[in-house]
């Protein structure tokens, strides 16, 4: 239960002479939920990028599901979810079609693709919308099927950029059910957000201030150790630079 | 409560006041088969912060637009500082700010390159307006010289304002200015909102952050193209006809589901480390229902259960004007009953 998934220590990663991320360590167990926020500008993405195998750190280590990401980049992706606001699903294909295609690219089987799609479909209640064109449905459904999408090769570790940028709240709020679930199923969720709430819904969250982990830890244990009433508080607090140092 | 879409509220005073800057009278617009706005009429007041609160789809945008006279309504009137949005579209271009959703300034131009720009085509200057737009612009002077490209979410948004006020309009159309902007410079943008109506700007705000809401002297609460009320922040809550009752558990998530299974719940839904949750009982005291759920939990094998009376949010109004709603999503788990 334990178990690691994700070990970063002293990684770093700058641009020219910019420290994006700045010497962070921390590690993310199995089945967490873990909120990972900060300013815009803070050195999220960076982090993130990082992690996924996107970009090459200029020092330090990290190893993501069990893999080292300077060696190990390829694994990394075939063994991780990735879901953003932005673009996560093909809006002229149907929601069949999407799952086809994304079980495809994750070398699923034809046997294994079936089987899923028809148990997806089912749980979030799309049966009756499966052949119709991604477009067209509320976005709050493409969110939902972007995220089981996300999980059709059953990663170890999903990371969630903002994925309920613009959603209502209902819709807000039945999304984080189903990161609830796949958490209790073993998932480890790695998810970044700007509505406060959902920062307080995590296990353990970490707040990134101009590149460094300001915070980190279960929201009930920072908010009682900086004496704040909320996250959104302990995140202005945090973030909130005396002079506007980098814009 | 106000009417949703029935005849324009227009404030204190009765509808058409002489205050009124914009007019909004049953406007509709479809894009084929979508039905983007739907018979939408309110009233804006000279002087107010009046706030659009509502997710994407909800027809923000295309509102906006119209009100800018960058879209043509399909049915109904606006105006806007007395000027029809159709007819009288080149006067009223000359007087509006407006400030598109999506980032719209020039990204290979430095941050006063993009200002001096939008001064000239207003056949202006910015020393000329200096004291008008100075609150922002010496929050972004420092970097006058970084491409605007280079500037964070919250810097850009800071600059589109600015370019939105260089030519001394007569009101002020934002659409979703923080949407995607960190918490802090959300609140940073919302204090500069603030100092603008201190000086008698009339803005008109759109954002799909609920908590946004309480900076607002009026908000119109919009879903799926139709507003669904409109009146103060307070008067939004005060609206909420059930007690609301916030129960906090170790086990958060279970302690969710197995609510959801007690006879007499409503609703309940997760807001952040407390669970939102109602009645179906009516004329119960809330000591009561607390009482119950205490006793319900505790029989469920939860272990530190409080409970206690809550005041709603925007958000709570917001959750229950929407959440009987079958057409919009998948059956609705947090609405039980």
């Amino acid at each position: 239960m334990s178990e690691l998934v994700i070990q970063a220590s002293e990684l770093t990663r700058t641009f020219g002479d910019f420290t994006a991320v700045d010497r962070i360590s921390f590690d993310v167990k199995a089945g967490e939920v873990f909120g990972f926020l900060g300013a815009n500008g803070a050195g999220k993405t960076t982090a993130m990028r990082m992690l996924i195998g996107l970009l090459n750190p200029t020092s330090g280590t990290a190893r993501v599901a069990g893999h080292d990401i300077y060696t190990e980049s390829e694994a990394i992706k075939r063994s991780i979810g990735y879901m953003s606001q932005r673009f996560s699903l093909y809006e002229d294909l149907t929601p069949r079609e999407n799952i086809r295609l994304y079980g495809g690219i994750y070398g699923l089987t034809l046997a294994q693709i079936r089987d899923r799609t028809d148990v997806m479909l089912k749980r979030l209640g799309l049966t009756q919308v499966a052949g119709q064109a991604v477009r067209s449905l509320p976005l709050g459904w493409r969110q939902k099927l972007a995220f089981s999408v996300a999980l059709v090769h059953q990663p170890r570790i999903v990371f969630l950029d903002e994925p309920t940028s613009g959603v209502d709240p209902i819709t807000r709020r039945q999304f984080w059910e189903l990161i609830y679930e796949a958490a209790s199923n073993g998932t480890t969720v790695l998810v970044t957000t700007h509505y406060m709430d959902e920062a307080e819904y995590c296990d353990r969250i970490s707040i990134m201030v101009a590149g460094r982990i300001a915070a980190i830890g279960a929201p009930a244990d920072l908010k009682r150790e900086h004496g704040v009433a909320s996250i959104d508080e302990l995140f202005v607090g945090l973030a909130r630079p005396e002079v506007p140092s980098s814009p | 409560m106000s009417a949703a879409n029935g005849p324009a509220k227009a404030g204190p005073s009765e509808a058409a006041s002489h205050r009124d800057v914009v007019r909004v009278d049953s406007v509709s617009k479809d894009f084929g088969s979508t039905v983007a706005l739907d018979k939408v009429s309110f009233a804006v007041e000279k002087g107010e912060l009046f706030g659009f609160i509502g997710p994407d789809g909800a027809g923000k945008t295309t509102l906006f637009r119209i009100l800018v006279s960058l879209l043509v309504p399909g049915a109904g009137r606006a105006s806007v500082l007395d000027l029809d949005v159709v007819r009288d579209y080149r006067a009223l271009r000359q007087r509006v700010g407006y400030m598109a959703g999506r980032f719209s300034l020039y990204p290979d131009l430095s941050v006063e390159e993009n200002l001096t720009f939008f001064a000239s085509v207003f056949g202006t200057t910015i020393q000329r307006e200096y004291e008008q737009i100075k609150p922002i612009y010496t929050q972004l002077e420092p970097f006058k010289d970084r491409r605007a490209a280079a500037l964070s979410g919250g810097m850009k948004q800071k600059l589109a304002l600015c370019c939105a006020l260089v030519h001394r309009p007569d009101i002020l159309f934002l659409d979703e200015p923080t949407t995607g902007v960190d918490a802090v410079s959300r609140r940073e943008f919302w204090d500069l909102l603030g100092r603008l109506k201190e000086g008698g700007l009339t803005t008109v705000v759109s954002t799909p952050y609920m908590d946004e809401a309480t900076r607002c002297d009026r908000v119109a609460l919009m879903h799926r193209g139709r507003l669904l009320d409109v009146d103060t922040p307070d008067a939004i809550t005060r609206g909420f006809d059930r007690p609301l009752l916030g129960v906090r558990a170790k086990e958060r998530y279970k302690a969710l589901l197995a609510l959801r299974k007690f006879e007499h719940a409503h609703s309940a839904y997760p807001f952040g480390d407390v669970i939102h949750y109602t009645d179906k009982r009516t004329g119960v005291q809330p000591d009561r229902i607390a009482n119950d759920l205490k006793a319900f939990l505790t029989a469920n094998g939860f272990a530190d259960v409080s409970v206690e009376p809550l005041t709603p949010t925007v958000e709570d109004s917001f959750i229950a004007r929407t959440d009987s709603d079958p057409e919009s999503r998948i059956p609705n788990p947090g609405r039980v009953a």
